[in-house]
């Protein structure tokens, strides 16, 4: 039994809890999301010392972690939770720290009394982690009344305050529609104690995304192909349909594709280090720099006529 | 009479703790875990009923304890098993079984002996409890 004057070692608790690991790998694979990091280093820090605390006799009830996470696609919604699972975990806070990723249709019934058993065995499946819910304003369909949604939405909220101990939810969907799906389910917005909010990246982050991206892929950007890709992100970013890291990532299926045609085509002996490397001349291929000089010429022709 | 059926029943009962190691060993296997209960403690009769759909997926057996906890509330006073059901064979085997509540107080059987031709014995049990309708064996529900 140790006495309040005692004291304890933060230092010991904190390397015995192995969620420096965590946080250091958090630091070093995910390039940017400052508030996102800061947010989680704070819950960390709180669950520390808040079993040290335990420890020490000062008992408080669990901190509610149920989280929502906004921000726009590929921003790392999905990536953060896994690695929330795994830290809360390390933490003691959820006994497994696995994820069950859900989306509407793994909630919401079909047909009457098909939503409540669903959403339950769904919550069950999550029991001892974490249960993601993307695009969680699907839950709720303002236009039909007759929908199993808000069904779905009871449930899940009864579990969020009965069994909080047992499982952390997580929200996540795009911040304005998050927004208005929390004015009409108010329950819902003050069960939710942490709201994080995924920042676009910057061109630069984007850029260190991708080399980071290539570099776990064995690949090497060389100085000409650094340049092209820096074009590509910034031609690409004013496109529609752009979703930050995950169009990173299909970029770069793509080069790898167009890189693998030319050392086929160009055929004779090849380097290693020639596989490896990306040329500036598989990324200028790409369609968003065509459509580019197709829209440009189009501009010119009608300025022509 | 203490009913013996299944898996661990010639030891005490399993504490919460105990099943839930047991089912930790379970969800640890892949196997997936259903909760049945019945009021006729025949050995022959294999026809329990389902307390909800057998439970798939899980990864933590307190997802299950809570199962049980709700399944023993509704029916106090009924035998309660739970099985672990392995794939392994492309079919759902039962694995492990065990009972996880019985009713406070169990009658037991009483053996029949029929008289049959040429003096031959026909042995059958009789469990008591099952005098009464379903429902009213072990007090109510």
């Amino acid at each position: 039994m140790l006495t309040t004057d005692a004291g304890i070692d933060m230092d010991a608790a904190l390397r015995e809890s192995n969620v420096e690991d965590v946080l250091g790998e958090l630091d070093a694979e995910l390039i940017g999301l400052a508030p996102v990091k800061l947010r989680i280093r704070q819950i960390s820090a709180l669950l520390l010392v808040e079993r040290l605390r335990a420890q020490m006799g000062l008992t408080t009830a669990p901190p509610c972690l149920h989280m929502c996470f906004t921000g726009r696609p590929g921003t790392g919604k999905t990536t953060v939770a896994l690695r929330m699972a795994k830290m809360l975990h390390r933490l003691g806070y959820v006994r497994r720290g696995h994820l069950v990723v859900a989306t509407r249709d793994d909630l919401v019934g079909q047909y009457v009394g098909h939503t409540a058993p669903k959403t339950k065995e769904m919550l069950q499946k999550a029991i001892g982690g974490v249960l993601f819910i993307d695009e969680a304003y699907y839950l709720h369909r303002a236009e039909n009344e007759r929908d199993y949604g808000p069904e779905a939405i009871e449930v899940l909220l009864q579990f969020m305050e009965n069994r909080r101990d047992d499982l952390v939810v997580i929200l996540a969907g795009y911040k304005d529609r998050m927004d208005s799906f929390f004015h009409s389910n108010p329950g819902m917005h003050s069960r939710i104690a942490h709201h994080v909010d995924f920042p676009d990246y910057t061109l630069d982050e984007l850029m260190a995304i991708a080399e980071l991206m290539a570099r776990q892929q064995m690949y090497t950007f060389d100085e000409d192909s650094r340049a092209a890709f820096g074009e590509y992100l910034r031609l690409r970013a004013g496109q529609p349909h752009f979703a930050n890291a995950r169009s990173v990532r299909n970029a770069i299926d793509r080069i790898r594709l167009r890189q693998a045609v030319r050392l086929v085509e160009q055929g004779g002996r090849i380097s290693g280090e020639e596989l490896a490397r990306i040329d500036a001349a598989d990324i200028r291929q790409s369609r968003v720099f065509q459509g580019n000089s197709a829209a440009a010429a189009e501009a010119s022709a009608r300025s022509l006529l | 009479m203490r009913l013996t059926q299944g898996t661990f029943s010639f030891l005490p009962d399993l504490t919460d703790e105990q099943i839930s190691s047991q089912l930790e060993y379970c969800l640890k296997n892949g196997w997936s875990i259903n909760v049945e209960y019945t009021d006729c403690p025949h050995p022959r009769n294999s026809y329990w009923e389902m307390w909800n759909m057998p439970m798939f997926d899980i990864a933590d057996p307190i997802a299950i304890l809570a199962e049980i906890d709700a399944c023993r509330r509704a029916h106090p006073h009924r035998y309660i098993k739970v099985n672990a059901y392995n794939s392994a064979r492309g079919r759902e085997t039962v694995a492990l079984s065990f009972l996880v509540n019985r009713p406070a107080r169990e009658p037991g059987f009483r053996l029949d002996r029929q008289e049959a031709g040429g003096r031959t014995i026909r042995y059958t049990l009789h469990s008591y409890a099952t005098d009464k309708p379903e429902g009213e064996r072990y007090g109510n529900s």
